[in-house]
């Protein structure tokens, strides 16, 4: 029975479930609703509750279990010498699902039929044909071994599923029993209603805490996978990155690392005195309407998707820096892509970010402290720069390291901005490459996923999921310690 | 303060008056003076980089929307097609055909260019297929005169738009001067004209070697699907999270945990959420590569901080007295929230979640690591299901796909691609807008 059918089935007999608890609860009062405790559809609400959460919880679990199980006992049955020298049983079974699955299209297509496709054996059928004209693509032909493991493997994920629609459907009947003989006149039913709605309301804001422990587990797991088969001395210390697919690669995060800093910093040295001084000006100068004009505009750069940001480096940045300083200007730049063409942009991206913060910010200062300096004679500039900036400086060093994370975990920019050779280097006008243009280099190429080409994707976003929690605690440590000054 | 003091000597002499400023006032006024300009630069600055974004958008964009096409009315007899079809070389027949249509056409209008056959290949591309499928298809259109418009290549393109001149053709073998000046006669004589680039707004992604068939359609539909994931499961767990949050968290060690986790997280790199997708959603739960669905899932997570916020944010603004209110007249504090407190709250959540919707439309890294790439969308979805299931990408990705290409006729395509994303993004935003200004209540 397909999934979406099992969910429908709970569904109907959850609705099925609210009819009958609200007539029965109304019926145990003589029909007089003011003898219930609760208003009636909350007995109607209590027996849906009761059938749709235990069911569905049921589901999602089974379908996160059976496949590990399934793959369990397959792997169990496999003889030890099938899986050949230099290849693994990870290998071998994903063949095995392949083979699963041109079995199942093959059924599907009625090109096999359900027996044929349990009993065919490669001696006397040529099954890779077969599973080839489906339409899957096996990578080489079906051994006799692969095909029985396939074929167990289909008789246990159709019990499994068998199995699982029986229980599910169980449950969600158990639960329609057991929520109408509740559906009595005394029964509490709001009460019941409101704590599972709590609960509901609890598991949802519990899924930021969920989204963070799935990233650290999934970059941790991969990340010890990788220094598993990759020394992490070489990784961390070793000054070249140079990943070649046949093996043998060198992957230093240094060059990656600098490329980051560098980027980042030209970024900062473009966004923050710019972002700085328009929210002053903003803030301290502006009149109404200069305000009312100037601010969206500015936040108009923080509403653009960074794709947009990278194609303006690649395609208008880069070709005006080349004029500049390429072979024909001053000599300095090889190619439209290098550190400044992605570090300059990527500070134009930033500026809003930086003006927006701090003008929040300089505007928190209490005006008392601008009165008392312009009451001892101080200019606005004087004023700005002797009372006010100090003042709200933590929170702009809060405000500075904020956009130094996003500046570091800036992907689009420099996947097209900034090239993809590793260097160390100090000519900001080479061509440079970083951690989250490296990440995706290595996810979307073609190695396999095992390789410690592809898995250094992972200690790399373990690197920068670290160095940006790090700086964003950090940043919101100095803002939240300046707040307590003024309140 | 006594009289003899005022007399005595040690009262300061002023040198010079009030009125004219002495040279320390002066250089505090220009202190004051430039500190101020730097202000005004630094705004100058930022807008100057919006107009100068703005502009080499539309310039280089508004370009994919139109399309060069070369006009030719063609009368195919049964005849020549049947001739044709036993042929070994069958487009190349067709193309003969061509060939002999536009000699005639262009001697009927009075003008003669020398051309051969290879030059309309380099015009109009691989015409000869073009028209054999249109007649295999349409056999009863043999005899009848058929107009087509044939796409020209992607070079004549180039030259009607300024991306390809004269000199730059000195030594290409796809396409010479000559050819040019064919392409000049025939767009004097209205042969070839440009037009609107339909291709690119409901086509797809036509491969490495195809700029000219390339068009944005299917990725718009990949990135309404995933859309769709995202207001489904965003906006509900984004709300649910935040009545909690703000109307029954208790103050323990739990909600503490939940709001460093909600602030960190919208303060992580969108790739990581990407890293996250691959490694939970692809790799551990076996979900389709490449499917909007994944992608969707994905976005969610992303832009749940930013819609708890905005959320809270407008759960907030609604005052205690209408919860007062409702407690006083005998509701339980779940049906304070959810009848009174939440549909006041509705119309900022709405702004909230459509512009957390608008940054998620926008988000590229994360697409790239589960496989969204651009050269996926080479189908429309055939339903829905498949829509949230099947390989597709989505417009940001498709744009990316498009400028990491080596053949520049695509960059224009990727400028074309972005006006599109821009276009949604501003109608999402103005949206947004329009919706805080008509419902939003002041208390």
């Amino acid at each position: 029975m397909p999934l979406s059918w099992i969910v429908l089935t709970v569904l109907a007999i959850a609705a099925a479930g609210y009819v009958l608890g609200r007539g029965r609860a109304l019926q145990s009062a003589g029909g007089d609703s003011r003898k219930l405790h609760s208003l009636p559809s909350y007995y109607g609400t209590n027996v849906a509750m009761k059938v749709i959460v235990p069911s569905l919880l049921i589901l999602l679990v089974w379908l996160l279990v059976q496949p590990i199980v399934v793959s369990r006992a397959v792997v169990a049955n496999v003889p030890e010498n099938v899986v050949a020298s230099g290849s693994s049983m990870g290998l071998f079974m994903s063949d095995v699902r392949r083979v699963a699955d041109g079995l199942d299209a093959a059924v599907a297509q009625g090109s096999l039929t359900r027996k044929e496709a349990f009993d065919i054996r490669t001696e006397f059928t040529n099954v890779t044909q077969r599973i080839n004209e489906a339409g899957v693509a096996l990578g080489s032909a079906v051994t006799p071994e692969t095909l029985r493991a396939a074929q167990e493997f289909r008789t246990l994920n159709r019990i499994g599923s068998i199995a699982m629609s029986v229980v599910v459907a169980l449950a969600a009947l158990g639960g329609i029993a057991f929520g109408l003989r509740e559906s009595v006149a005394g029964f509490r039913a709001r009460n019941v209603v409101e704590g599972g709605v709590r609960l509901l309301l609890i598991g949802a804001a519990s899924i930021a805490i969920l989204t963070t422990v799935g990233i650290v587990l999934s970059l941790i797991f991969n990340t010890i996978e990788f220094f598993r088969i990759y020394p992490a001395a070489d990784f961390f210390l070793s000054l070249t990155w140079q990943p070649s697919f046949g093996g043998g690669s060198s992957l230093g995060i240094w060059p990656l690392l600098w490329g980051t800093l560098y980027i980042s910093l030209i970024a900062l040295a473009v966004a923050v005195p710019i972002g700085l001084f328009a929210a002053i000006y903003l803030s301290e100068y502006a009149s109404k309407p200069v305000r009312a004009i100037a601010k969206p505009a500015l936040e108009i750069l923080a509403g653009i998707p960074t794709i947009v940001y990278g194609l303006f480096a690649l395609l208008t940045v880069g070709p005006i820096l080349m004029v500049v300083f390429g072979d024909d200007g001053v000599g300095w730049m090889r190619s439209a892509t290098s550190v400044m063409t992605a570090g300059l942009v990527m500070g134009i991206m930033l500026i809003p970010f930086v003006s927006s913060l701090s003008d929040d910010i300089i505007n928190s200062v209490p005006q008392a402290m601008r009165d008392g300096s312009y009451g001892l004679g101080a200019t606005k500039s004087e004023t700005i720069r002797q009372v006010i900036l100090p003042a709200a400086l933590p929170g702009i060093v809060g405000a500075i390291l904020l956009a130094a994370s996003r500046a570091i975990g800036e992907t689009m920019i420099v996947v097209l901005g900034a090239g993809a050779a590793a260097r160390l280097s100090l000519n900001p006008f080479e061509a440079m490459t970083t951690i989250t243009a490296k990440i995706v280099s290595q996810l979307t190429g073609d190695s396999d996923f095992n390789s410690p080409e592809a898995l250094v994707a992972f200690a790399l976003g373990m690197t920068l999921f670290v160095i940006t929690l790090g700086l964003n605690v950090f940043a919101l440590y100095i803002v939240r310690k300046y707040r307590e000054q003024y309140e | 303060m006594t009289d003899t003091n005022m007399d005595g000597p040690a009262t300061p002499q002023r040198k010079n008056s009030l009125m004219a400023p002495d040279a320390r006032t002066k250089q505090r006024n220009a202190a004051e003076a430039r500190f101020k300009a730097y202000g005004i630069i630094a705004i100058l600055i930022g807008v100057f980089f919006l107009v100068v974004l703005a502009a080499s958008i539309l310039r280089n964009g508004l370009p994919a929307f139109t399309q060069t096409v070369v006009e030719l009315e063609f009368t195919l007899t049964e005849e020549q097609y049947n001739d044709a079809e036993s042929k070994v070389l069958k487009t190349a027949a067709y193309k003969e055909f061509l060939v002999t249509a536009f000699r005639e056409n262009l001697s009927e209008r009075g003008v003669e260019v020398p051309f051969d056959e290879s030059a309309i290949d380099r015009i109009v591309g691989q015409a000869g297929n073009t028209l054999r499928t249109y007649f295999r298809a349409n056999e009863d259109q043999l005899g009848q005169p058929v107009t087509f418009s044939l796409g020209a290549s992607s070079r004549v393109d180039g030259y009607f738009k300024g991306r390809v001149t004269r000199e730059d053709l000195s030594n290409s073998r796809f396409l010479n001067a000559e050819d040019l000046d064919i392409v000049d006669v025939l767009a004097d004589v209205g042969i070839m004209k440009q037009q609107f680039n339909w291709t690119f707004v409901t086509g797809k992604d036509a491969g490495v070697d195809n700029p000219g068939g390339a068009g944005i359609g299917a990725s718009v539909i990949g990135s309404f699907f995933m859309m769709l994931v995202v207001l489904m499961l965003a906006l509900p767990i984004g709300v649910a999270a935040s009545i909690y949050l703000e109307e029954f968290a208790p103050k323990n060690r739990w909600t503490d945990l939940i709001e460093v986790n909600i602030s960190n997280l919208a303060a992580v790199p969108s790739i990581v959420f990407g890293i996250l997708g691959l490694a939970v959603f692809i790799q551990l739960a076996g979900l389709p590569q490449s499917a909007p669905l994944v992608g969707g899932l994905v976005l969610t997570l992303m832009t749940l901080p930013t819609i708890i916020i905005s959320t809270r944010a407008s759960l907030k603004a609604v005052p205690p007295s209408i919860r007062s209110a409702a407690l006083g007249v005998g509701a339980s504090k779940m049906q304070s929230v959810f009848h009174h407190v939440l549909p006041l709250a509705m119309p900022g959540i709405l702004t909230g979640t459509i512009i957390g919707l608008a940054q998620a439309l926008g988000e590229t890294a994360p697409l790239l690591l589960i496989g969204m790439v651009g050269f996926v969308a080479r189908e429309y979805p055939d339903g829905i299901v498949s829509g949230f299931t099947d390989a597709n990408s989505a417009m940001p990705a498709q744009i990316y796909t498009w400028a990491a290409r080596a053949d520049q006729a695509f960059y224009e395509k990727a400028w074309g691609g972005i006006i599109v994303l821009l276009v949604f993004l501003l109608a999402m935003n103005v949206l947004a807008i329009i919706l805080r200004r008509r419902f939003e209540r002041r208390w």
